[in-house]
């Protein structure tokens, strides 16, 4: 099953793991299988109207969704998946 | 026409002449060149140290903070002496000593749209070393309309970003994040902590960036992102692409000037969390503990992390991580009186509006967290 790394700041959402193993044909398929197995993800990374966040994004390999078919790029059995948020840390006092 | 190099500074500088991709050539570039340094703290740190070693010539510092106790885990350019003095003077003198024949201008100073170009304009590049999202954003906007390189770097915890926006020749920051995050759903270093040496490694990587861009040397980061996880120890990159909907530095910008940056991430950049909500909402550690005195029934709400029960805790709590709040819910009673705590109150705050938002009305936010109850009410505690 394709892989999926959770950042360390939404790890508290998915009871620590840093890595998700997701069921799923496309990347729409395995986020949904995501928000499934850890739902207090979802105001993380969906907006109200169930779009992705614009501070989300989900690269598979090395290339963004977005450069692909977005969330309708299809998965193979041993993609991973990786969640990129937006960290703000460096030089807090 | 480049600047010489003194016999001394051909002394110092001897293991970079000996590389034919600095030589005595590059060395008299960096030492022409100019560099300004966002932040003085956990980034900032290992960047202006690797800087000044390295002869860049001019060096600015932006910072309006006094060097804390707390700091010196991992904001290694300050010093135990240097407690309470300004964060730029303390660098400052750290820098001079490694390297005299430097100069050092410091800006004392929240670095905002309304003097960030004025500063910014007499430098080469700009390293990104802040630790929130209004700076950031205005950093970037800066560099992208002013044309000039921006080293990016990011922390938290064991994670850490590393890039170079130049947006002449690739992506900007808002190509990946268009947007911040709305307020409070990201923690900060403060709240969430971050391992000292994180900032060492992602700093000194800025730092290495930043002088092969000078030197225009190897490949830098542009166009891609590099992913450091210290647990792991892993690098990974990903690729960046330029965003065509970009809206500062796309085809058709939406920004073609600095904008109020706090409005646009919702949050103050500036000014510490006070670790309060308003509205009413707040109860101070005096008042709360007169209460308490007073024998009126009160429950204590914790939502910070377990393992922060072993610094401090407050006789009677109860325990639910924020992250966990939303799901346990049932647990709680809304026809109690409650009080909501954290460290300082930022978590706290959060966890008040999601309790308002799920109907809760006699919720009351501890204004500065433990750390207040800490210092006012119960001194035996330690604050951190
Ligand atoms: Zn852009």
């Amino acid at each position: 099953m394709p892989t999926l790394r959770i950042p360390a700041p939404l790890r508290s959402y998915t009871n620590g793991q840093s890595e998700v193993t997701v069921n799923g044909q496309t990347v729409e398929q395995a986020m949904q299988d995501l928000l499934k197995k850890h739902p207090a993800l979802q105001p993380h990374l969906y907006n109200s109207n169930g779009g992705l966040r614009p501070f989300v994004n989900l690269f598979l390999g090395e290339n963004n969704i977005k450069d692909l078919q977005g969330l309708e790029t299809p998965l193979k059995e041993d993609d991973r998946l990786l969640l990129i948020p937006s960290i703000a840390g460096g030089s807090e006092a | 026409m480049l600047p010489e190099l003194s016999r001394q500074e051909i002394l110092r500088y001897s293991r970079h002449l000996l590389i034919p991709e600095v030589g005595l050539d590059g060395q008299r570039k960096l030492k022409a060149s100019s560099v300004l340094v966002i932040g003085t703290g956990g980034l900032g740190s290992p960047v202006a140290l690797y800087l000044a070693a390295a002869g860049i010539g001019r060096i600015g510092l932006v910072d309006y903070d006094v060097v804390d106790f707390s700091n010196l885990q991992r904001q290694v350019i300050h010093g135990t002496s240097g407690i309470g003095e300004l964060k730029v003077e303390s660098a400052r003198r750290r820098m001079l000593d490694l390297n005299p024949d430097i100069q050092v201008d410091v800006y004392n100073e929240p670095f905002t749209s309304a003097n960030a170009m004025q500063i910014a304009e007499s430098y080469d590049l700009i390293i990104d070393g802040t630790d929130n999202f209004p700076t950031r954003y205005l950093t970037n906007d800066l560099c992208v309309l002013s044309g000039k390189p921006n080293v990016y770097g990011s922390i938290y915890r064991f994670d850490g970003q590393v890039s170079v926006f130049d947006a002449r020749r690739g992506p900007c920051y808002r190509c990946l994040f268009p947007e911040p995050p709305p307020p409070g759903l990201v923690p900060s270093c403060a709240e969430g902590g971050v391992l000292g040496v994180l900032p060492g490694t992602i700093g000194t990587l800025q730092a290495t960036e930043a002088i092969k861009v000078l030197l225009g040397i190897g490949e830098p980061l542009i166009g891609r992102l590099l992913l450091y996880n210290a647990l792991d120890m892993s690098f990974e990159f990903v690729k960046l692409r330029k965003n065509p909907n970009c809206k500062v530095c796309g085809p058709n910008p939406e920004v073609t000037q600095l904008i109020d940056y706090e409005a646009f991430c919702g949050v103050p950049g500036h000014d510490h969390d006070s670790g309060s909500v308003g509205g009413g909402w707040d109860i101070t550690a005096a008042e709360l503990a007169e209460r308490l005195r007073r024998g009126n029934h009160v429950k204590l709400l914790d939502v910070r992390e377990p393992h922060e029960l072993q610094i401090s805790r407050i006789e009677g709590a109860t325990l639910i991580p924020l992250g966990q709040l939303a799901s346990r819910l049932s647990e709680l009673d809304s026809a109690e009186e409650m009080v909501v705590f954290c460290k300082a109150g930022t978590r706290s705050a959060r966890a008040l509006e999601l309790l308002l938002s799920a109907g809760f009305r006699k919720v009351k936010n501890l204004q500065g967290g433990i750390n207040a109850w800490a210092m006012e009410v119960d001194p035996s505690q330690p604050i951190y």
